[in-house]
């Protein structure tokens, strides 16, 4: 695709014009080159016929009978078909996000963000949005186990509290190891647990570790903390490896915070300029304005350079390790400089010596108390490396006796997890309380499992002050017991309910100070009903940095990073989609597009175009590649090559959270364990190797299921419009493309003909609008979207042949300024291209193509704007699918539910327990129909009917669709076009009325029901307008914060 | 979670309990103004029509002459808010007929206001003060059974007689025009006459005709077709669907005789999708008290306690619970969606407008055909109730800005007949 100004395309084989890109680009539906000829015999037709016309008499006969069993004694408050809301908490180790719980007929099917949280704003993740599916997965312990025999909750107690009473009586170490806390109960329960068994001694860890973020803070400031950061009041942001949008820290506070800088329009002309430094491209690198590709051996040079470059500016010392010819880290100084207290700089390395000069950077430039927030220290990550080595290295030494594992996984996400393993198979007491039988919990004696988050009670502390609480939205599935009972009972506490544990905590804390003429119930109640709490919170806060901090970081980034290295190195990072690896078991992130690959349901290392070329890889439009072997730290995995553009060269990428060994079917043994291919530096896990690397090409072929290269938009242009801020300042329209139709005697508008003659809707107008800007392609949305609408998950066959059924999917554009023709110019680019997402979905056309194609008519225009899609009407001739210009109509080429052959990767339709997470609002499609996005329908009639039943009109906001409601940027807005109060209406400027001429011939203004509203938001689009099918759904386009166009790094 | 619910219940009704102390200072006089009598008559048919009559004794006593009966009003206030605290009090009288009706005892209406209780009071003495006529339902629907039927049965028979006497008709013309035939065909005829009397059309000869033979093959197969087509049609249809339920449960002595609202158990349909097969909590409102019923005795009831783990004759719960496993009469496929509160709420459409009539039912059958088509019809030809609801106002003023101030404004104006409005 491309425009006068730029050229985009979508992967590699696309700007190559690869053969077999070529073959397939204009072809919706992909001949296999199988099942061409069934060999069907006019037997076999006589065969079914019989087997038909017995079947339908057979079913005439009788129909089934169906139950229908009623409560005995129902609860007050609950009634079947009405879905009840909870607040509570998702937490998965230090992951934190305040959520609301959708219940209907008692099992969650939803969550949704609660906008009432100061941390994160009402945002979700795409996790967040997929660990519903989690509480139903099959592989779940259904009770306490002794090896591998079941047992019972009584046996697992007095054989544990013997066995600890052994170990305390020979004076025996006991461990107890876990993953952050952020829960002030839990640490409670821990605590009676150690002043039972005073040997005791509870270990954090992080399976991705920001010890050295600790450390150095330590040693810069005197406390070792990780600070709040908030990016909304940055103006320029500087990232050095940092991939604060998916995947650092808290993305999805940061990723809210980000989109309020990068609004814009024609009132606020100003944004947030991000730089970014870093060697995989991220997402966070994707959606910066200058990204620089630099290899992880540089990361402290980098780090140091920026500080000297500002020293200067401020006429302190700098430090003696630098390194010159970084590209924009000059303007990036400069601007800092100018922006100083409103500027931030972060970086994703775990070397505390980096992390030093970082903090002396954001000194330098006074933003602590402006963007970040020492007063306002963060729990989310408490993991202590040193503490956890020394741990394994006792056990491997037998030196301890007895361990717990709470909430972790060691065995697979710790560097050194096959030692502990031995270890652990060696000490007289073992337990997990792990809910899956995982890799730790396999080689424990004792598997007492815990509730998950949505049956449990809990209370968490995620920043100082900020406090929320869990309640469970289910009655226990299993034989579960939450672990703090646990705990606490094997401690010998007289009464081990955890529920009055938690809410004894908060009368005696907060209630006792705070009870405002309530009755503690009341008090409680409302707690409960908000699912926040804030009591003792501040902000801002100062610090004073320690000069002698930076001498030691700079003599040890000397010592460890080098300005010219030759040879590959290797980057670890967190995977996009499944994270840390402990919901790998989860097929919702296991087929979310990983936002920048698109690979779903597979591991890959990423490499740049020039070294896949020197180690002789080649990769197709069919995702087709072969396999690497990669060795680091003494280890070596096999994994295959995905060549990645804007790769550092001499770099490669690999995730982790893939490689789980026992996990259940969904993620058994797919892809490698990266975790154990980490080391420790400066007494913190790095997740970089800069020596000793060896890539090689394994003569072993392999495919990977890519979903961008399906869905081409057939040579069209004007599908992403955008401009840089310096010509928005000039005009907000910059970057618009008008198309324009040349008539006999005239050249319009091409929108303003049409062979239709239009809708009028009287009721309700539904639209959408994205911003491209404030998108940041995280998925979300996706996940949000497949929970909401029981989207069938396919697995990863059935996505190589293109028959995904994803009804939102983000694009993914790279892009550069090079023109068309200039062959060097487009090579260079593909090396650090832009990236632009666009989430795609059902237009809903007011002039919809399908619809005028559908020989059955099964997809109607409604009343109000709606493209609908009748399943039941549905013949499969997908003439629908054809006949679409944006290619967002999915067609069921399987049986997805009751089908053996989806088991793994569709058990939300294929097992008992995976059915319960099923939306029961949305039909459950079966083969041979087409499907699409509904506008999350089901939710539009549930708040009319409210409405209604309340006897007034429909207020903006009541209705709003899966997506809009997951996106923590706030980029997707829906909403009624007819109101002119709503969100939309005004972010759109639509002028609601139309001049018309009256009986008598005067002009006369009126309002407009119809589909040619006027839009006054220059930067509003609709995807290629000049073919005249008028969508509701109008895109923003994206400003990028650059000077001129030929700054392009 | 339990927890949490069973307490926001309490703290409701300490709320409740609080508001009521507050409303009793007021003084306590029964008020004897239409619009409390027209209050108390609502407010009565919701909370006591179920247990008591005004005039005749029910599962209660009949509340007329309570006054002269009652030690004072504000007894018997606190004695509708909870009688089993002022039989535990002591109080003489409460302790007397609380022995005179079993030991059972009367549900407490907490939510109710002492007003409230008030107006209630005033329907009941104002119902007492009328003459005693028919029940004005009753003697409408006998006369309008009466009255239909006699004549309906004597059109028949008249219809019928009439048939008999044309059909006799017809056979003596027969036999006349034969008999005549005999006569003419013995006497000597001109050729012009005999062609008369010998028509060339007999019956033979019109029976082997190609016309005839075409017309009976056509409708012959005509009607095997719609035969075939109808009985296509019917496959997943299931009106009249009757089956064996595993109580008993007669609608026609609870809605019907009994004139129980509908709504007293199916608590859902006017709050969502589903009416809700009513929680045997609810059948034990009254079950706990009706221990015997009018056809079955105690078999049918028992099974209630069974399910609930009760025994009558201790009045204890034992905790063991076995859901009731009712058999779903009405199944619409999972790719429909109906919701009752859209029709019985919004639309105020009666229950029997689908159900039928569901009153008269000892054993409840599928009434309505609920195809597609049937949904349609009925979209087509119902005005959409706008009376008083806001939705609707901006609709309502653009339909009859556009088809005239008296067009009707029918589901089908509104999208009633849209795809996604029923199938998602």
């Amino acid at each position: 695709m491309s425009n006068t100004t730029k050229t985009y395309w979508k992967g590699l084989p696309q700007l190559t014009n690869d053969p077999n890109y070529v073959k397939h680009a204009d072809k919706e539906f992909v001949d296999l080159g199988v099942d061409q000829d069934p060999g069907h015999s006019r037997r076999d037709f006589l065969k079914m016929m019989g087997f038909s016309v017995a079947a339908v008499s057979l079913a005439a006969c009788e129909a089934p009978v169906r139950k229908a069993i009623p409560y005995i004694n129902k609860p007050v408050d609950v009634d079947p078909g009405i879905p009840n809301y909870y607040a509570s908490s998702y937490v998965n180790g230090g992951d934190y996000c305040s959520i609301v719980v959708k219940v209907r007929d008692g099992r969650p099917i939803k969550v949704d963000g609660n906008s009432l949280s100061k941390v994160t704003l009402g945002g979700t993740s795409a996790q967040v949005e997929a660990s519903v599916l989690s509480l139903y997965d099959n592989y779940r312990l259904r009770g306490p186990k002794v090896g591998t025999a079941n047992a019972d909750w009584d046996k697992v107690d007095s054989e544990v509290i013997a066995k600890l009473g052994e170990i305390a009586a020979k004076g025996g170490q006991i461990r107890l190891v876990s993953q952050t806390i952020l829960s002030p109960s839990t640490q409670q329960a821990i605590a009676a647990f150690k002043a039972k068994y005073p040997t005791t001694q509870h270990i954090q860890y992080d399976p991705v570790s920001y010890y050295g973020i600790w450390k150095a803070n330590e040693e810069s400031f005197g406390t070792g903390m990780i600070p709040s950061y908030d990016f909304s009041k940055a103006n320029v942001i500087v990232s050095i490896g940092a991939d604060f949008l998916n995947t650092w820290l808290a993305p999805i506070e940061f990723s809210k915070q980000y989109a309020t800088t990068r609004e814009v329009s024609e009132d606020k002309r100003e944004m947030s300029r991000h730089y970014q430094f870093e060697s995989n491209l991220s997402l966070t690198g994707a959606n910066a304005d200058y990204r620089t590709a630099i290899r992880p051996s540089q990361e402290g040079l980098v780090v140091a350079a920026l500080y000297n470059l500002l020293a200067g500016k401020a006429g302190v010392a700098g430090i003696s390790s630098t390194l010159s010819g970084v590209a924009n880290l000059e303007k990036a100084a400069g601007e800092l400089w100018e922006n100083r207290g409103k500027s931030v700089v972060v970086s994703g390395s775990n070397d505390k010596a980096v992390q030093v000069v970082v903090n002396a950077i954001n000194n330098l430039l006074g933003n602590y108390g402006s963007t970040i927030l020492p007063g306002l220290p963060v729990n989310y990550r408490q993991g202590n490396d040193e503490a956890m080595a020394a741990f394994i290295a006792e056990a491997e030494g037998g030196k301890v006796d007895g361990v717990i594992f709470y909430n972790c996984n060691p065995v697979y996400d710790h560097p050194m997890g096959e030692k502990l393993e031995k270890a652990i198979k060696a000490m007289a007491l073992s337990v997990s309380t792990s809910y899956t039988e995982d890799e730790t919990a396999s080689a424990c004696a004792y598997k007492a499992p815990d509730h998950h988050y949505l049956e449990s009670w809990n209370d968490f502390e995620p920043k100082k002050g900020h406090y929320s609480l869990s309640q469970p939205a289910i009655t226990p599935i299993f034989k579960s017991r939450q672990a703090q009972e646990s705990f606490m009972t094997w401690a010998g506490v007289a009464n081990a309910d955890y529920y009055s544990f938690v809410q004894n905590n908060w009368k005696s804390k907060f209630f006792a100070n705070d009870s405002q003429g309530w009755d503690f119930q009341t008090w409680w109640d409302q707690r409960l009903y908000d699912g926040v709490y804030e009591s003792g919170a501040s902000a801002g806060g100062s610090v004073s940095f320690r000069n002698e901090a930076l001498s030691s970081a700079d003599s040890s980034i000397g010592a460890t990073y080098k300005a010219n290295a030759s040879g590959i190195e290797l980057v670890i990072a967190e995977s996009a989609t499944v994270g840390n690896g402990s919901m790998a078991n989860n097929p919702l992130l296991q087929e979310l597009p990983d936002p920048i690959t698109k690979a779903v349901w597979d591991h890959y290392v990423t490499l740049s175009l020039k070294d896949a070329n020197a180690l002789g890889i080649k990769n197709d439009a069919e995702g087709r590649t072969q396999l690497v072997s990669v060795s680091a730290n003494g280890k070596t995995v096999k994994v295959a090559a995905l060549v990645q553009p804007g790769q550092a060269q001499g770099t490669v990428g690999i995730t982790l959270g893939y490689g789980r060994t026992k996990v259940g079917t969904v993620a058994e043994n797919l892809g490698v364990n990266a975790y154990t291919l980490l080391s420790m530096l400066n007494g913190s896990v790095n997740y970089s190797a800069t020596s000793g690397v060896k890539v090689e090409k394994v003569n072993e072929d392999f495919q990977i299921a890519q979903t961008q290269i399906h869905q081409t938009y057939m040579g069209r242009t004007n599908v992403i419009q955008e401009s840089t801020l310096a010509e928005f300042k000039k005009d907000p329209a910059a970057g618009r493309e008008n198309p324009m139709i040349t008539k006999w005697d005239e050249k319009v508008e091409a929108a303003s003909l049409s062979l239709w003659k239009g809708h009028e809707y009287k009721s309700h107008h539904w639209g959408m609008a994205i911003d491209l800007n404030t998108c940041t392609g995280c998925g979300a949305c996706v996940v949000a979207c497949n929970v909401e609408n029981n989207v069938a998950l396919v697995g990863k066959q059935e996505v190589i042949n293109r028959r995904e059924m994803h009804w939102l999917r983000i694009d993914r554009y790279y892009s550069s300024d090079a023109q068309p023709g200039d062959y060097e110019g487009l090579e260079q680019a593909s090396e650090n291209p832009e990236v632009t997402f666009q989430p795609m979905l059902c237009q809903h056309c007011n002039n919809a193509p399908c619809e005028t194609v559908c020989p059955v008519a099964a997809t109607t225009h409604s009343s109000e704007g709606l493209n609908q899609m009748t399943y039941n009407r549905c013949i499969g001739t997908r003439y629908c699918a054809n006949n679409c210009p944006y290619k967002v109509r999915r067609f069921n080429w399987f049986k997805y539910h009751d089908n053996q052959q989806f088991y793994q990767s569709n058990p939300a339709m294929n097992t008992d327990l995976g059915r319960m997470v099923l939306n029961p609002e949305v039909t459950v499609r079966s083969r041979g129909v087409m499907e699409k996005c509904s506008f999350c329908v089901q939710r539009i009639q549930t708040g009319k009917l409210t409405a209604k039943k309340e006897k007034r009109e429909l207020n903006d906001g009541e209705v709003i669709t899966a997506c809009q409601a997951s996106c923590s940027t706030g980029a997707i807005v829906f909403g009624d076009m007819n109101n002119p109060e709503s969100r939309i209406s005004k972010l759109l400027k639509i002028d609601h009325y139309k001049t018309v001429k009256n009986a008598k011939g005067e002009e006369e203004r009126v309002f407009n029901y119809g589909i040619d509203k006027k839009i006054g938001n220059p930067r509003a689009y609709r995807v290629l307008e000049e073919i005249g099918v008028k969508p509701n759904i109008f895109y923003l386009t994206k400003i990028r914060n650059k000077d001129g166009k030929k700054e392009n790094a | 979670m339990m927890h949490y619910r069973v307490a926001r219940f309490h703290s409701f009704l300490t709320l409740l309990f609080f508001l009521t102390v507050s409303f009793t200072l007021f003084a306590q006089t029964v008020p004897t103004d239409d619009e409390s009598i027209k209050s108390g008559e609502q407010l009565f048919k919701t909370n006591c029509y179920t247990c008591h009559r005004v005039k005749q004794k029910w599962t209660g006593p009949a509340l007329a002459g309570y006054e002269t009966r009652v030690p004072s009003i504000a007894w018997t206030i606190e004695w509708v808010k909870n009688s089993a605290k002022l039989i535990a009090s002591g109080d003489e009288y409460a302790n007397k007929i609380f022995k005179e009706y079993n030991n059972s005892q009367m549900t407490a209406f907490t939510n109710l206001k002492d007003d409230q209780i008030l107006d209630i009071l005033a329907y009941v003495e104002a119902e007492a003060k009328k003459v005693d006529a028919p029940a004005p339902g009753q003697d409408t629907a006998a006369q309008a059974g009466g009255g239909a039927a006699v004549p309906s049965a004597y059109l028949n028979l008249i219809i019928i007689g009439m048939f008999v006497i044309l059909l006799l008709l017809l056979v003596i013309l027969v036999l006349i025009v034969n008999a005549l035939k005999k006569f003419l065909n013995q006497r000597d005829l001109s050729e012009e006459d005999k062609d008369v009397v010998e028509s060339p059309y007999t019956a033979a000869s019109i029976i082997r005709s190609p016309g005839f033979i075409f017309v009976v093959v056509f409708v012959v197969s005509a009607v095997v077709f719609k035969t075939v087509i109808d009985g296509l049609y019917s496959i997943g249809v299931q009106q009249g669907y009757a089956p064996k339920q595993p109580i008993a449960f007669s609608h026609k002595i609870h809605a019907g005789v009994n004139e129980v609202d509908c709504k007293y158990c199916h608590t859902g349909v006017l709050k969502g999708k589903q009416a809700n097969i009513p929680s045997a909590n609810i059948c034990m409102n009254c079950h706990t008290y009706i221990q015997q019923g009018a056809i079955s005795g105690t078999a049918e009831i028992s099974k209630i306690y069974a399910a609930v783990g009760y025994d009558p004759a201790t009045g204890r719960y034992s905790g063991k619970q076995k859901p009731i496993e009712w058999i779903r009469i009405h199944n619409l496929p999972d790719l429909a969606y109906f919701n009752h509160a859209q029709h019985v709420n919004v639309g105020n459409i009666e229950c029997q407008t689908c159900h039928g009539p569901i009153q008269e039912m000892d054993v409840v059958k599928q009434y309505s055909l609920l195809t597609m088509g049937w949904c349609i019809d009925c979209h087509r030809k119902t005005n959409v109730n706008t009376k008083d609801n806001a939705y609707y106002d901006k609709l309502e003023q653009l339909h009859k800005a556009a088809k005239g101030q008296k067009a009707a404004m029918k589901v089908e104006d509104i999208g009633g007949l849209e795809c996604a409005k029923c199938h998602y």
